[in-house]
């Protein structure tokens, strides 16, 4: 995943890292359904906002020489340590919070399966749109190669 | 790609888990009508225990864990059947805790989690197949 991230981000831009935090988004609400019924389990979610500002602010750095949203530091000196990974994914403690209950149930336990189903869903559409928008890159440029 | 498809490592735990509840549903049914002729022998209706895994896809998504199943501990239900081949000598037996209807509250729960995980599953299929056929 970093190497694809680096390698290409001036082409995919911010959505080879939003595919690894919807993923991840994705693993943490399966877990929250996974979970429904179990006692004194809180659901859990990832402030995506969150997420996407602290990327924004890691590139900030180096948004320039990648064309944008930039992720990570680029050692532009021989003496600069190498940044932290630029997978986005990889850093997501601050923004995994814990989901404020509808209807809090008698046995402590925080899933609203229901609620949990709709944020599913929107992730996994988030997914498909990053997916889709790195095909049509993708698409652009071998049409660009060919030139057919 | 690190631990690339834990999202079905924890929708299976839940397809094991309810599938287990139902299993237990299914005997406390089944078992409903054995009658004893004594409170301690007679059947008890059993509860599985869930609890979060964080072994089982680390601690910040974990899958759902069996810890055991349990025996309620709701009294035996006493019925006065003096003609009963097992009553006791003042005519008494003993009906086993389980409430039916209950049961089969605590069933459709379970089958309606196990679908849940079921679509997870398969949404999580279908984006990992898009995801593998990436720009073709």
């Amino acid at each position: 995943m970093a190497t694809l991230n680096t390698a290409l981000d001036p082409l995919f831009g911010i959505h080879g890292a939003a595919l690894a935090v919807q993923r991840k988004r994705m693993d943490v609400i399966a877990s929250n359904l996974a979970n429904a019924d179990t006692p004194n389990y809180q659901a859990r979610d990832i402030d995506f906002a969150k997420v996407l500002s602290q990327t924004r602010q890691a590139g900030q750095g180096s948004a320039t020489s990648l064309g944008g949203a930039g992720l990570g530091m680029t050692a532009t000196q021989a003496g600069h340590i190498a940044g932290q990974p630029t997978d986005a994914a990889q850093n997501l403690d601050p923004a995994l919070l814990y989901r404020v209950p509808l209807q809090p149930s008698l046995d402590g336990n925080t899933v609203d399966t229901q609620i949990e189903q709709g944020k599913f869903l929107d992730a996994a559409l988030h997914y498909q749109a990053s997916l889709d928008f790195i095909t049509g890159q993708v698409k652009g440029l071998t049409t660009a190669i060919t030139g057919q | 790609m690190s631990s690339s498809f834990k999202i079905f490592d924890i929708a299976g735990s839940a397809l094991a888990a309810q599938s287990l509840r139902l299993n237990t549903v299914a005997s406390n049914l089944a078992n409903a009508d054995a009658v004893a002729s004594d409170p301690n022998s007679v059947f008890k209706a059993h509860i599985p225990m869930f609890k979060a895994a964080p072994e089982l896809a680390g601690a910040q998504t974990p899958g759902v864990r069996v810890t055991g199943v349990q025996e309620s501990q709701a009294p035996a239900e006493k019925r006065y059947e003096p003609g009963h081949p097992l009553a006791d000598a003042e005519g008494y037996v003993y009906a086993p805790n389980v409430n039916v209807v209950e049961q089969m509250v605590d069933m459709i729960s379970a089958s309606r989690s196990y679908q849940g995980s079921v679509e997870v599953m398969n949404t999580a299929k279908d984006l990992a197949m898009r995801t593998l056929s990436l720009g073709q």
